[in-house]
């Protein structure tokens, strides 16, 4: 039965303080697996990223490329089984939360890794009140009573600029547009003052002029907050104006990372050069759109050697038989990098001609 | 929604016209005559005969025969038996019994079926699983009679923990036995409908945001999936209520209850038409009343659901 009392409420609830041995986030050599009917699907095999407070990581990625699975691994909410994680770390402030128990997992779980997700309208529960799915973060993590929680969600409603918060406070999902939908989700998420927040498609459901508010309201609260976004997308000019970094993932895979204006000036891999080629351009009006050829690969029986071959038009024999690993992309003379590394045999070619 | 529910209980008034009319001209078209019928194997007197026939306007053609009994309805007068006994004093004398009766079925399989719809989609594929799908498969195939003698005869006679039959130990004691017998199909259905429901909201998006908002398993199953796979069972429930009410004559039968079931079906042998046609009107009210609170229902489970 402790009060909590707002002004100290903040470093009390923050654990992390005092093992802070760590990046923010930081994943190692991630695996995971489905067990199917058809065999093992491997949707996601060794992934690696970092992501800092105040940091916006951009994993970019087709459908099936595992970026979903990946964050979902993060929050740990897969379905185990049929889900397996047969190997690798998720480090939060230096501690693997695979290796937490499922209650100490749970209290992170919204209250300092909250994740948005991609449609708002079946990921709110449609027979209880925004009201009420707002302030159960509250209720749940902090004990506050309905009231006080109710007031808090009024509190959160005005900082995602939702008009009249306190006469919609006890409206339902469906009586909100998609855009206003969308900015319950980022308030449930953001409720509890998150370290990190997921944000799984944010804008896709939305209209494009809506798009750029969710998005702006989004970066801005981040700034205030200086917490870490991991932005998960394929849209390729949302990340542009958000993110820090950029992960490009394909099959289950980072096959280039790369700081956000470096990646579009001078991409390092086919893939990510396919996917900048495939955004319609204003000085290209009236040619053929460019798109990869092609599917993404069944993750039963991903190709041997670099799993992007059968697609690439640049594949030699090397690409069919030999794994490229994620190496670090220098400067023609050999200077660093920083934050760069490709997965292809032939980095040097694509990044520099 | 004030509206919405005037409007529903205004149209039971042609409901109950065109109900009781047409249970009226079923029951008059039996063949048979209830003046005879009174006098059993014997034939009847033929004056007495005429004057009950004249009392209970039995030379009358149809309609007339109708509106002296509508009439008689709308003044509060359910009408009375060939033998002179009133309605009302029938209904009152057996109703409660049908009452308690359906009501404590309708507790248990509501309970019963629920909890183990929810424990049996939560632990898919697993031995609790397979117990209730089991169960519920026996349950359900198994005739009512023949689950109300077994247990009639292991927990009546054998056991001695409840009585075997009759309402003279009153409720719950004499009503346990035969409430589980009535609830027995309808609970195994319960079980299976809250399962499948279940299954489908446990997978649902606003469940993985529940989870992903770190709420505990019991909140996220109690208040986020539960509310959303009560819907369908809510209609069927409903539906089940008014069945319950309209007597069990098969199990009343076994269990030798005095209840509405088999006064109706004694009254229907007797061509005792005005019982048949009050019992059954009141049994549509019941339905009515019924349906009214599960659409009334919907709309407080389904806030999508708006009546004007």
């Amino acid at each position: 039965m402790t009060i909590i009392d707002p002004t100290d409420a903040v470093p009390a609830q923050r654990p992390g303080d005092h093992e802070n041995t760590g990046p923010l986030l930081e994943v190692r050599d991630l695996h995971v697996e489905f067990q199917t009917r058809e065999g093992v699907v491997k949707a996601v095999n060794g992934v690696n990223y970092t992501v800092d407070s105040g940091e916006t990581l951009a994993v970019l990625g087709e459908s099936g490329s595992g970026k979903s699975v990946t964050a979902q691994a993060i929050m740990g909410i897969l379905d185990m089984p049929p889900a397996r994680i047969p190997q690798g770390e998720i480090r939060f402030y230096g501690q693997d939360m695979l290796t937490m128990g499922a209650e100490e997992r749970r209290k992170l779980r919204g209250a300092r890794i909250a994740m948005i997700f991609q449609d708002a309208l079946s990921s709110l529960n449609p027979v209880l009140s925004v009201g009420f799915q707002l302030g159960e973060m509250f209720r749940v993590h902090q004990g506050m009573s309905r009231k006080q929680a109710k007031a808090k969600s009024i509190e959160l409603m005005d900082r995602v600029k939702i008009p009249a918060a306190a006469a919609r406070v006890n409206d339902y999902p469906h009586q909100f547009s998609g855009g206003m939908r969308q900015r319950i989700m980022i308030a449930m998420a953001l409720a509890l003052e998150p370290d990190l927040i997921i944000a799984d498609e944010p804008t896709t459901a939305l209209d494009v002029t809506v798009q750029a508010q969710v998005m702006d309201l989004l970066a801005e609260l981040q700034r205030e907050y200086r917490m870490g976004l991991i932005l998960i997308t394929h849209d390729l000019g949302v990340v542009a104006d958000v993110a820090d970094k950029i992960a490009v993932m394909y099959a289950g895979r980072i096959v280039e990372t790369a700081p956000v204006h470096e990646l579009y000036k001078r991409p390092a891999h086919p893939y990510t050069r396919g996917l900048l080629d495939s955004i319609p351009r204003l000085d290209q009006k009236g040619q053929e759109l460019y798109a990869i050829q092609g599917l993404p690969p069944n993750l039963l029986k991903v190709p041997q050697g670099c799993a992007f071959n059968p697609r690439c038009d640049k594949a030699q024999d090397i690409c069919r038989t030999e794994f490229p690993p994620l190496v670090p992309v220098t400067e023609a003379d050999g200077t660093e990098l920083p934050g760069r590394a490709s997965a292809c045999h032939f980095w040097k070619e694509t990044i520099h001609g | 929604m004030g509206r919405y529910v005037a409007r529903r209980l205004l149209q039971v008034i042609p409901v109950v016209i065109g109900v009781t009319f047409i249970i009226f001209c079923l029951v008059f078209a039996l063949p048979g005559d209830p003046i005879q019928a009174l006098a059993g194997d014997k034939r009847a007197d033929p004056n007495i005969a005429a004057i009950l026939r004249a009392h209970y306007h039995l030379n009358e053609p149809l309609y007339q025969q109708y509106w002296h009994y509508i009439s008689g309805v709308l003044t509060g007068d359910l009408g009375e038996t060939y033998n002179g006994r009133a309605i009302s004093d029938i209904v009152s004398e057996r109703f409660p019994v049908t009452l308690k009766l359906g009501l404590t079925s309708f507790a248990l399989e509501a309970v019963i079926g629920i909890i183990a719809g929810i424990f049996s989609a939560l632990k898919k594929g697993k031995f609790i699983d397979n117990v209730v799908l089991v169960s519920t498969l026996v349950l359900i195939s198994i005739p009512v009679f023949v689950l109300g003698s077994v247990l009639q005869l292991e927990f009546g006679v054998n056991l001695k923990i409840t009585p075997v039959a009759g309402i003279e130990h009153g409720w719950p004691q004499s009503y346990i036995l035969p409430a589980v017998v009535l609830a027995s199909t309808s609970m195994a259905y319960i079980a299976r409908l809250v399962r499948t429901s279940m299954m489908e909201s446990v997978r649902a998006d606003y469940v993985r945001t529940a989870i992903a908002k770190g709420l505990p398993t019991r909140r996220v199953i109690g208040v986020h999936a539960m509310r959303n796979s009560l819907i369908p069972v809510v209609t069927f429930l409903g539906f089940d209520l008014g069945a319950l009410m309209g007597g069990a004559i098969i199990t009343e039968r076994v269990f030798n209850m005095p209840g509405i079931g088999g006064q109706l079906a004694q009254s229907v042998y007797l061509r005792e038409r005005p019982v048949v046609v009050g019992l059954v009107t009141l049994l549509v009210l019941i339905y009515l009343v019924a349906n009214l609170l599960v659409d009334l229902l919907y709309a407080v489970l389904d806030p999508r659901i708006r009546y004007e």
